[in-house]
């Protein structure tokens, strides 16, 4: 293959990758991290102290976490349809997508919102602050740079599942290595897709360390 | 203005039951700066963190403004919303300081603010005021890990006046902190008590602090209060403890076989008269003078001096009588120096 075939495939194929973890990222942001100030306010001597929720909450996480992604995407391939109305296609490797990432995001929030010191809570309960008002002006902005560095990471594990569910019909860069660099032997394009990958996954780390650092004045 | 009522807390962990308050009577008056001195232990940040509820007795009472906060209802997690109201009337400054990193200066001291939810504009307007009451104006914009642990304190005590409190709470706000910072901080403590009319309660383990601040101060040991009142009124008391601690005079000589050592302690009006000479001249004794100190305690000026009699106690119940109807506080000691 020549550069000049390789090249609109590969963009196509980004745009793809790119809209399927945008989307992932997004609602694991919103599901995850409340999920993770969930987690510690639910525990035992949390501000929210509740044995029960913060077991159901933390098994489900557990079992998000454990199972091995390829069996999540074939297992998920019911409620996909249901959500998205088909399971092939980016659109329909967001779901698992993001159900896989909701879990792993929610444990790293969680350890991130814990490294909170205890002396800023208790100031805020001394100056008749609530509850709501230890979370939004204490744990998440004094958490936001490894709340942000914890992202970074999910975003490139997201990248790298991307590429497991492209490799069963999912869509992206996973999907076009498969068809072109293994079914057909293409073995020039494969080595494009994989340093594109790790381009992508290097600009993230970078960008994401840099504006993690950027929020940190501690 | 401050006051607990057999206050008592007892600590339940995995490890057992820790009592750490057991029975406290504190009675703050209001526009005082009181002092709570005992070893580590005894429940003094036990006692503090009871007075604004941040932890929540076994039973007792606290009162603070005519408000009786243990009435109120809540948790010690979660409390309710008058309790929290009544907070916004209490400042606390913590010996960690306790600023948040993500905020500058000016934001920090508007935190209570955005809690009791003013606008931007009156928050910029308070904020920049206490900057300015505490000396720190031009770090407005500065983040915390920027300034010293003298700065990050007048940044706490700004936040801490930020709802206008009347009372001031601080446990051991100055112990981070090296002699000449601590000296300042105090100052400015001083300072806020007598032009705001500001009542302050603070912890310590530094007698020096309540040297040089308090009206009064309270002795806790193994959570009870064991001393307590003013100063002044402290200082004059036979075998206070306290007082013995306020103003030590230990590195002096205890004097010979076979005579009586007696201190001595006289204060204000009394200091200017020359009992010595006249107990000397009255009783023809030959006086030894063993050591003398004056300091400024509470406000007012101490003396104590040591001194050594001929003969035994018994010899001299009259010369010492004398003393006692100058109005002067005669603590006997034994030949070994120690109380007898
Ligand atoms: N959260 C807690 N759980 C269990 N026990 C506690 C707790 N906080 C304090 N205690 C115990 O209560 C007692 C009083 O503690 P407190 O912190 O009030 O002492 P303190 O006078 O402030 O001492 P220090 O001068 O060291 O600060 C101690 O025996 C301590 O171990
Ligand atoms: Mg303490």
């Amino acid at each position: 293959m020549t550069w000049d075939e390789m090249q609109p495939l590969l963009q196509d194929a980004t745009v793809e990758t790119l809209q399927m973890v945008g989307i992932a990222t997004l609602v694991t942001l919103l599901v995850g991290l409340p999920l993770g100030v969930l987690l510690v306010l639910t525990d035992k001597g949390g501000l929210l102290q509740n044995r029960p929720v913060n077991k159901v909450v933390g098994a489900i996480v557990n079992v998000g976490r454990s199972l091995p992604f390829v069996i999540l995407l074939v297992a998920l391939i019911p409620f996909t349809r249901w959500v998205v109305g088909t399971s092939i296609g980016w659109q329909a490797a967001t779901v698992p997508l993001a159900i896989g990432a909701i879990p792993f995001y929610a444990r790293l929030v969680e350890t991130a919102v814990r490294g909170v010191d205890g002396g800023l809570v208790e100031a805020v309960h001394a100056m008749g602050g609530s509850t709501w008002a230890v979370v939004r002006k204490v744990l998440l902005p004094e958490s936001l740079p490894a709340l942000l560095s914890a992202l970074t990471t999910t975003v490139i594990a997201l990248i790298g599942y991307s590429a497991t569910a492209g490799t069963v019909g999912g869509g992206g860069l996973g999907n076009l290595a498969i068809t072109y660099g293994y079914m057909r032997f293409e073995t020039g394009f494969m080595v494009v897709i994989v340093i594109e990958l790790v381009l992508l996954v290097t600009l993230l780390q970078l960008v994401g360390d840099f504006l993690s650092k950027r929020l940190d004045h501690s | 203005m401050i006051t607990t009522k057999d206050l008592t807390k007892v600590y339940t962990s995995r490890g057992g039951r820790t009592t750490a308050l057991r029975g406290v009577d504190l009675h703050v008056r209001e526009g005082e700066v009181y002092g709570v001195v005992g070893t580590s232990g005894a429940g003094k940040s036990t006692l503090i963190r009871c007075v604004n509820m941040l932890e929540r007795p076994s039973s007792g009472t606290v009162t603070v403004d005519g408000v009786e906060l243990t009435a109120l209802p809540g948790t010690e997690q979660r409390a309710g919303r008058e309790l929290r109201a009544a907070r916004q009337r209490i400042g606390m400054v913590f010996q960690h300081f306790n600023l948040l990193a993500s905020r500058t200066v000016q934001q920090n001291v508007e935190l209570p603010l955005e809690i009791r939810g003013l606008d931007r504009t009156a928050r910029r307007r308070r904020a920049g005021e206490l900057l300015e009451l505490v000396g720190l104006a031009d770090k407005a914009q500065s983040y915390p890990k920027q300034l010293s642990g003298g700065q990050k304190q007048r940044v706490g005590i700004a936040r801490a006046l930020a709802g206008d409190p009347r009372v001031l709470l601080s446990d051991e706000a100055t112990s981070a902190l090296d002699p000449q910072t601590t000296r300042s901080i105090l100052q400015l403590l001083r300072r806020l008590n007598q032009e705001l009319g500001l009542t302050v309660l603070l912890i310590t383990h530094e007698m020096d602090v309540i040297k040089s601040v308090c009206d009064s101060a309270a002795l806790m040991r193994e959570g009870r209060i064991v001393e307590a009142g003013p100063l002044t009124e402290l200082i004059a008391t036979d075998g206070s403890a306290l007082a013995r601690e306020l103003f030590p005079l230990s590195e002096f000589g205890a004097g010979h076989g076979g005579s009586t050592v007696v201190e001595v302690t006289f204060q204000g009006d009394s200091s200017g008269r020359p009992f010595i000479s006249q107990l000397a001249r009255t009783y023809q004794i030959d006086l030894n003078i063993l050591g003398a100190a004056v300091e400024t305690i509470g406000g007012r000026q101490v003396g104590r001096m040591r001194v050594e009699l001929p003969g035994s106690h018994q010899d001299n119940v009259v010369p010492i009588g004398y003393l006692r109807e100058q109005g002067l506080q005669v603590d006997v000691l034994t030949e070994n120096g120690t109380l007898a």
